[in-house]
């Protein structure tokens, strides 16, 4: 039985399906328009603003994932919302968190945690695995990278461990921005303290998404940051290993 | 005849110890021999071992010799000596070391002529090399022995030369041999050539009381043929030191022996796809025995198979430079099905399932023999696993529904050339190439003239006048369209496969299949995509026409959007699913040589380069001489919600209207299966799994990036290994021509951001 009393509608840039980068398997990624954040390294600034988005209606995009049910089950995945910020959405996440649940299909968030706030508890009771984006450890460093505040994620992080939902820590490694020792050290030693991270995704940076900048007239901060070489890498992951974390 | 019978008896005995089954002692048949006696294999793969010193040792000595190859075209031909099973001295890598013996002339990579297909196939290529024709051969072969290219144009109407020269009907097997018919190779090694002509001699008998039609007559020579064929197979053999007039003793005699069947398969024929069969697990069955009685370890079970792999490897055939434009990277499809399900529902993966995979560690990868695996997600896991590890690592694997396969070819299905399924040693086909229906759609807009000539190729018929296409007239000029295509394509393979019969008569392939055989009509269709986007275009967009001076169509505008196939939109794809219905059922309409079953395929091999670049604009947007996309892949770059929306789309066209198999080409970044390497093998088998149940056909899976490629572009001396499925076969990218290097480059890369 549905529990979605009025048509919600959402604002949504587009869908994808991917494999083993949204979460585990194959799922149905739903990319939500609107983000109060601007990551200098944001892959997707095509999706900041909410007035780009698409208006969807929620059975609009059940219909879209019933037709990629049967694969998805097949593969073993789910549905991801992603964005932008899903919670930007919070109402429309929920209705389709509510409404994958019912099919059975396994749930996942990726969010930044900023608006961890108005996830409501219903919410997370739909929800399978968290994908938490935690930019940097350093509240200085969060801000410049962001323009937002490091705390509500944080919160979120200590919330989502006493709802127990899993968390897969996200971690975007920039050269010179989020390599500092200390500062990872700091994370490894606050994830360390929480009892629902299941892993620590050290993602090196890219820049897939300057095309994107160019298009839009959007100057690109960190066109001229190096990715992170492999030594690198492995030393920041390791600094979570040594925190009992299982980092990748 | 006595004497015989009881030195077989004995043979058989001591050949056949410690085997099950009855079935299979009184009459030939393999399968039943397998199902009595096979050991399925549900583990993992850590029971492998790596090459030894001497595999390599013999590996390395025949693959220095690739690089003056690649260079010169081919290493060395010997032109004055036509091929047969019996024409050429014993040859050897390394007489000493070598396990398997047996090579197609006196030398490895030294290339055989078989003028029976055609005479001036021989003479161009080894003009094209270098050579010289040897005046002999010129002479008995152009005045004393007609070939089957020279019956084949007597008999071809000047409408059937038209649609061949334009292109619409094209890669027609008429200059060389059809292949893609699979002897039962097996039989060797468990039979023996003695009671394989005693059994030949038995179905012979049964057509010397039947009256002498036509079809008798012609029943009872091929069947003389092929027992004299089986006779020249024990004779080369014999040159070998193998007496494979008895049954195959050790698990050594018989991978030895059911090689040697295959040798002098290719000994006798150049076909375009010379395919294995199924072999590994009725090999495993004697590797088992082996193992057992403590004459044989994993050591030298795993040398076996990879000295054999070594040879199918370097199967060779003399063919000209235009023919390597049309199927890249000298294939031979020595195509080798491995794994599946059995009807009882037990596995038929075995370890030697997995030894076969395992070559493409010990000898580094590469693209024969063609490595087709039968999937189901009923497969142990631990094979699943392995398979999925091996593509990822060497992207050398195709895959193909067992699912689909096994309600209707059996459970002893293999594949022949890329996707075409047979009961082995049961049914054969007639391969028929591919009609272009891009190139069909634009006759339709033309009223039949060639739009890159102008010349009016099909009967002339009313063509759409207005200034914007409108799709229900265009629709049914379409339909007429393909109702003239699919009468003379028929029409066409009937001549060419009376001709091939003929003049060049797969003798000991066809000895190696019981008698009556069931017969395939193998049509295919090319250019799908392009057909479906075209007609979406007209019908969800608009698309006005652009005419020269003469009245042809030559470009189209576009204007608004329309959905494009391969997005898992059923507005679209249902037009590509109502192509492929409409088309077979055309097909069916029209009588087949020898009253073989009509079937078509989805698939072009590498030849969608070929068939774009004569191929002129079309509606979809696509500009004139731009390569369609491969088999029933969506147009390069229009599909553009990853690799299962791609794959759902091609998952919708029904096997039942397609059964020579309907080919999926993708590829995969390696980040496209995760970021984590480790649980990659996982995510690959879900997909794998989640395309089966679909209903989804075949898949080629490459796991690479671009940058991968465009670096092999610039620097081919640093990837010389670098393998990758293309359309139903693999290829070292380096030898593909620099236009299919590009196309391939520019095909739909699965990633991620």
């Amino acid at each position: 039985m549905s529990t979605t009393v009025a048509p919600v509608r959402g604002r949504i840039h587009s869908w994808d399906l991917s494999t083993g980068v949204d979460g585990p398997g194959t799922r149905f990624v739903l990319f939500l328009s609107g983000c109060p954040l601007r990551c200098l390294y944001c892959a997707n600034p095509d999706t900041w603003h909410m007035r780009d988005g698409k208006q969807t209606t929620i059975d609009e995009v059940m219909a879209e994932i019933e037709r990629y049910r049967p694969f998805i089950t097949a593969a073993g995945g789910g549905l991801t919302l992603t964005g932008g910020e899903a919670l930007l959405q919070p109402a429309f996440t929920a209705s389709v968190f509510r409404r994958c649940k019912e099919l059975g299909l396994h749930t996942t968030l990726d969010t930044s945690g900023f608006l961890g706030a108005r996830a409501t508890d219903e919410l997370l009771a739909d929800t399978d695995l968290v994908l938490l984006d935690i930019k940097s450890f350093d509240v200085r460093m969060y801000r410049r990278l962001t323009g937002g505040d490091l705390s509500p994620t944080l919160d979120f992080a200590t919330r989502l461990d006493r709802f127990g939902v899993p968390v897969w820590i996200r971690y975007v490694l920039v050269p010179g921005w989020t390599d500092d020792p200390a500062a990872v050290d700091g994370l490894g030693g606050f994830l360390a303290g929480l009892g629902n991270v299941d892993r620590v995704d050290v993602l090196p940076f890219h820049k897939l998404g300057a095309h994107k900048y160019d298009r839009l007239g959007i100057p690109f901060a960190l066109r001229d940051t190096p990715t992170p070489d492999p030594d690198l890498t492995e030393r920041v992951r390791e600094q979570f290993r040594e925190h009992g974390l299982r980092a990748l | 005849m006595t004497a015989t019978v009881t030195t077989g008896a004995r043979a058989a005995t001591e050949a056949w110890r410690g085997f099950a089954g009855l079935r299979w002692r009184d009459r030939i048949d393999v399968r039943d021999f397998i199902q009595a006696n096979y050991t399925p294999y549900e583990g993992d793969s850590t029971f492998l071992v790596g090459p030894t010193e001497r595999t390599l040792a013999v590996w390395h000595k025949v693959a220095r010799l690739f690089p003056e190859e690649r260079r010169k075209g081919i290493l060395d031909v010997d032109p004055g000596n036509p091929s047969t099973i019996t024409s050429h001295r014993p040859g050897y890598i390394d007489r000493d070391r070598e396990l398997i013996v047996g090579l197609q002339t006196d030398a490895p990579l030294r290339r055989a002529i078989m003028p029976n297909g055609g005479l001036r196939m021989v003479e161009n290529s080894l003009k094209a090399y270098g050579y010289r024709a040897d005046p002999f051969v010129t002479r008995v072969f152009g005045t004393y022995r007609k070939t089957h290219n020279d019956g084949v144009f007597d008999a071809y109407t000047p409408e059937m030369r038209a649609a061949r020269k334009a292109g619409i009907i094209t890669g027609l097997p008429d200059a060389y041999g059809r292949g893609r018919i699979i002897g039962d190779y097996r039989r060797v090694a468990l039979y023996g050539t003695d009671r394989l002509i005693e059994s030949k001699r038995a179905e012979r008998a049964l057509l010397d009381a039947r009256l002498s039609s036509p079809d008798v007559i012609r029943d009872r020579e091929e069947l003389a043929e092929q027992i004299r064929a089986l006779g020249e197979l024990a004779e080369m053999a014999a040159s070998y030191g193998c007496d494979v007039s008895r049954p195959a003793v050790t698990a050594h005699e018989a991978v030895q022996w059911l090689y040697l069947g295959f040798l002098a398969a290719v000994k006798e024929q150049n076909g375009a796809a010379m395919s294995l069969g199924r072999t590994s697990t009725f090999l495993d069955v004697y590797v088992q025995r082996d193992l057992g009685e403590g004459t044989l370890d994993e050591t030298r079970a795993q040398e076996l198979i990879d000295d054999f792999v070594i040879k199918l490897r370097i199967v060779r055939f003399l063919r000209t430079p235009e023919y390597d434009a049309l199927f890249s990277g000298d294939p031979t499809w020595v195509t080798e099905s491995i794994g599946g399900m059995g009807g009882d529902g037990r596995t038929l993966v075995t370890r030697t399932s997995f030894r076969f995979l395992q070559t493409l560690y010990n000898l580094g990868p590469a693209p024969e023999p063609n490595l087709t695996v039968l999937w189901s997600p009923q497969l142990p896991s631990g094979f699943k696993e392995f398979c999925a590890q091996v593509s990822i690592d060497t992207s050398a694997v195709q895959y193909e529904s067992d699912d689909l396969l096994r309600p209707r070819t059996g459970d002893d299905t293999a594949i022949a050339c890329c996707v075409s399924a047979m009961t082995v040693g049961r049914q054969m086909q007639f391969f028929g190439a591919r009609v272009n229906l891009a190139k069909a759609l634009l006759y339709a807009i033309n009223g039949g003239r060639d739009e890159m000539t102008g010349e009016q190729i099909a009967p002339e018929a009313p063509a759409p006048a207005g200034e914007y296409l409108e799709y229900g007239e265009l629709s049914a000029a379409y339909d007429r369209m393909l109702d003239w295509l699919a009468a003379t394509y028929v029409n066409t393979l009937n001549v060419i496969h009376y001709m091939h019969d003929k003049y060049a008569y797969e003798r000991i392939e066809m000895a190696l299949h019981n008698h009556p055989v069931y017969r395939y009509m193998a049509c295919g269709i090319a250019g799908l995509s392009v057909a479906a986007d075209s007609l979406s275009a007209v019908k969800y967009g608009r698309v006005k026409v652009i005419r020269d001076d003469t009245g042809l169509a030559v470009d189209y505008r576009i204007e608004g959007d329309f959905p494009a196939y391969g997005n898992n939109d059923d507005r679209v794809d249902s037009i590509a699913v109502d192509l492929v219905k409409s088309f077979m059922a055309k097909l069916r309409k029209h009588p087949t040589y020898r009253n073989a079953e009509h079937t078509q395929s989805v698939l072009t091999i590498t030849s969608n380069v070929v068939y774009g670049k004569h191929t002129g604009n079309t509606p979809d947007g696509r500009r004139a001489g731009r390569p369609f996309a491969p088999g029933a892949n969506p147009m390069n770059g229009r599909d553009r919600h990853g690799v299962a929306a791609s794959a759902l789309s091609v998952a919708k066209l029904p096997y039942e209207e397609a059964r020579d198999g309907i080919s999926l080409t993708t590829t995969i970044t390696p980040e496209g299966l995760g970021h984590n390497p480790d649980e990659r093998p996982g995510h690959l088998v879900g997909i794998l799994d989640a395309y089966t149940a679909s209903g989804g056909f075949h898949m080629n899976v490459n796991v690479l990036d671009r940058a991968t490629l465009e670096d092999a572009m610039e620097h081919p001396e640093k990837y010389p290994e670098l393998t990758m499925r293309v359309s139903g076969y693999a290829v070292n990218f380096v030898r593909l021509t620099r236009e299919q290097q590009l196309d391939v480059i520019s095909r739909t890369f699965h990633g991620s951001l």
